[in-house]
């Protein structure tokens, strides 16, 4: 079976960035001002990368041996990722260079990164799956470490490479078990047997497994000890990425995994999980970060409390569900990417200015930065017209229809619990009288991408209706 | 008893015993020599399993190339054996077993209860056939063709970051 | 043939013997190395299933685990001495500027 021209064709935007690394590669070695080259290298491949995705979303497709999936989901889920890295590439610009971290090789991982995610978003096999997770977490333990000179960094890609480690351990053994039972790694294949494999304790075990070694990825308790310090300790361009990239992508997966079951009698066999873990991982992340100073861990708590509500959506298994899971981690890509993007311009290059208190009377000195922040902190929270609340509106929904009322009650009390501390930022910008000199490196980069997402998460916010019909669409 | 069992009783207790070893010995170095040993004999048991291409990557790829990255690890850094949770509190040595037993008794009733050989109907000679390097080759470079660029890129990415984060001095 | 439940009660053994290392060591190479063990436990199930199936995808599988291993152990290794470079240790318990 020799892949056609039409499948490579089809496979673009995988291959965009994949020659993007190496064009860059070649760049970085031969090139004394890759300084300035490579960043708008990197977005120019990443928006371009968006743009063609969202030009060729089409149907569902599967090429390359059933390895692939292209187009529908897939192809959304390209668009939040590549976008995503572009406005990550725009905040790294200055901050890079700020800390004292620029090296070429930043870029490339960037890439990199975002290749894995792609994969494990079109992925079509269980092979193909675990190469893309492996590409991205390899990635990301490299940049998390990549302030070498700092040893608060140094600690965070320790742990997060342990515990990464650790759960791609669990997501083998769990592959292997799936693959005695059902005899083959492809999806669709697994997908159609699946009504008898779902009798067979040794699949679900696996499938258990499985489900337990993405939980650590996708940062929901009880698998999120390595969040907050793993989100505090990298930097912070690098937090924006994997609490939101790296989360959808993901998501993604489990949904490939869940989909086909969703289709079939047994689509409630692992709910009691979900619905146990999207519980713990909502309440625990809410209140927890109540008690949080620093901005960078109030904020990966929160990233488990989200974890928690997009889990809603998966655990409803729904087609509404599905669509509501996509729709909710587009807008939380967008939120906090922009939020990230903000700490990164008020952090300083000791990695100082990142408590709480350093944030008063932000709202004099910055008024710009500040009105934004309070746009993605009023989205973040869920307050109306912003792209946060529709996305919970519609998990939410979905799970009111799949009977699951008081787990979209447990939400909104949740939710209600997250206001307080998302809040208190406004409040601490606007009406807290400032001690301390704030001093705010401009750049004109970081901004753009910060107002690029603020503009996203309020078109999110005023049409929702007609984006979530989008997605629906191509939910099958 | 056929030679089959036989070897596989060494080598199962070989691998099961250098497991628990290695990860009860204090000396980094002599838990990395353990491990090796559990890799050559798990080796073996690929070859009783006719895996003839996958027994002769596991001694060259892991314990020849993986575990000699350990070790030159070891030997740069010589860390200082640990002090072992065990120490502080030796009650959490019989907690950590008594836990350990547990789970293991549950994946066994999971294995025996599910009984995978039921649904099975070995066949020696298609054993030996798909352990070859020509079958699995095949396979590899046709429908796997897409995973095995992606090692590529994996690989590259982790060469990368390797020297970015090992490296001694880097310019500023 | 030897009963297939034989080879994948050993590999549970390996896989738990696995886990309980990386819950109870200290030295964040041995650490890494019950990692390793795992990921072998998980390949030795493969291979049996494989072998006893007589579909070469489980040796594919492991073929790209042992891959995937190597890249983590470059990269792993990468981590452990830029750390020790700045903390002179390897100990997880004493790696606390965060709070673990």
């Amino acid at each position: 079976m020799i892949p056609t021209a039409l499948e490579f064709q089809l496979l673009l935007p995988v291959l965009i960035i994949a020659a993007g690394i190496l064009i860059s590669l070649i760049i970085e070695m031969f090139s004394s001002k890759s300084e300035k080259i490579l960043p708008w290298f990197s977005i120019a491949l990443f928006v371009s990368t968006a743009y063609y995705s969202l030009l060729t979303v089409g149907h569902e497709r599967i090429i390359f041996n059933s390895m692939l999936a292209a187009g529908g989901t897939a192809n959304i889920f390209f668009f939040v990722f590549t976008f995503g890295a572009a406005i990550v590439t725009l905040i790294s610009i200055d901050y890079i260079k700020k800390i004292g971290m620029y090296y070429g090789e930043y870029y490339i991982l960037l890439q990199s990164a975002v290749l894995g995610m792609m994969l494990m978003a079109n992925a079509q096999d269980l092979v193909m799956i675990f190469m893309g997770l492996e590409q991205m977490s390899v990635c990301f333990y490299i940049l998390a470490g990549f302030n070498r000179k700092k040893i608060k960094s140094n600690e965070a890609a320790m742990k997060y490479f342990l515990l990464g480690a650790f759960a791609t351990g669990f997501i083998v053994y769990g592959i292997a078990l799936m693959y005695g039972v059902a005899q083959t790694m492809s999806i669709p294949a697994i997908a159609n047997g699946l009504l008898i494999y779902s009798d067979n304790i040794i699949f679900v075990a696996g499938l258990l497994l499985f489900i337990i070694g993405f939980s650590f990825k996708i940062a929901a308790v009880p698998f999120h000890m390595w969040v907050p310090d793993v989100y505090q300790g990298s930097p912070t361009s690098i937090t924006a990425l994997m609490s939101t990239g790296g989360k959808a992508a993901a998501f993604s997966s489990l949904l490939i995994i869940f989909t086909p079951l969703f289709a079939t009698t047994q689509s409630t066999l692992f709910q009691p999980y979900l619905v146990v873990i999207a519980t713990l991982s909502m309440l625990l992340g809410s209140i927890v970060a109540i008690a949080q100073t620093d901005l960078k861990r109030m904020l990966a708590y929160s990233s488990i409390s989200h974890a928690g509500y997009i889990l809603i959506g998966v655990a409803a298994g729904s087609e509404l569900g599905i669509a509501s899971v996509i729709f909710y981690l587009s807008a939380y890509t967008f939120m906090n990417l922009g939020t990230f993007g903000i700490i990164s311009m008020i952090e300083n290059k000791d990695e100082g200015n990142l408590s709480l208190n350093d944030y008063s009377g932000l709202g004099n000195k910055k008024p710009m930065l500040a009105a934004l922040l309070a746009i993605f902190m009023f989205a973040l929270a869920g307050i109306p017209p912003f792209a946060g609340f529709f996305g919970k509106y519609y998990v939410f929904i979905a799970a009111i229809e799949s009977n699951l009322t008081w787990l979209a009650i447990v939400g909104v009390l949740s939710s209600v619990i997250s206001i307080y501390f998302y809040l208190r930022v406004v409040v601490v910008m606007y009406f807290q009288k400032d001690e301390n000199i704030l001093n705010v490196e401009d750049s004109s980069p970081a901004l753009l991408g910060i107002m690029i997402s603020a503009l996203l998460v309020i078109v999110m916010g005023i049409a929702p209706g007609s984006i979530i019909n989008l997605i629906s669409n191509f939910v099958k | 008893m056929s030679l089959n069992f036989i070897l596989f009783l060494i080598f199962a207790f070989i691998a099961a015993t250098s497991a628990v070893l290695m990860i009860t010995r204090k000396s980094a170095i002599i838990a990395a020599l353990f491990l090796i040993l559990n890799f050559a004999a798990l080796s073996g048991l690929y070859l009783t399993l006719n895996a003839q291409f996958i027994a002769v990557v596991q001694v060259i790829v892991y314990a020849g190339a993986i575990m000699v990255l350990f070790l030159f690890v070891i030997m740069l850094l010589r860390p200082s054996d640990e002090q072992s949770i065990f120490d502080d509190n030796p009650k959490l040595k019989w907690l950590a077993t008594f836990v350990g037993v547990l789970v293991f008794a549950q994946i066994l009733a999971i294995i025996f209860i599910g009984r995978p050989s039921d649904g099975l109907t070995p066949d020696l000679q298609r054993s030996i056939e798909v352990g070859t390097i020509e079958a699995i080759g095949r396979e590899l470079y046709t429908t796997y063709l897409i995973p095995f660029q992606s090692a590529a890129f994996l690989l590259l990415a982790a060469t990368i970051g390797a020297l970015i984060l090992a490296k001694k001095k880097l310019e500023d | 043939m030897i009963p297939i439940e034989y080879y994948l009660s050993l590999s549970a053994f390996m896989f738990i013997v696995g886990v309980v290392g990386v819950l109870t060591r200290r030295n964040a190479i041995i650490v890494f190395m019950s990692i390793e063990l795992m990921l072998n436990s998980a390949n030795l199930t493969l291979v049996a299933f494989s072998s006893y199936l007589g579909n070469p995808i489980g040796q594919i599988f492991v073929f790209f685990v042992m891959t995937v291993a190597a890249a983590e152990a470059a990269i792993g290794l990468a981590i452990i001495i830029s750390l020790f470079r700045n903390k002179k240790t390897v100990n997880i318990d004493e790696i606390n500027i965060l709070k673990w």
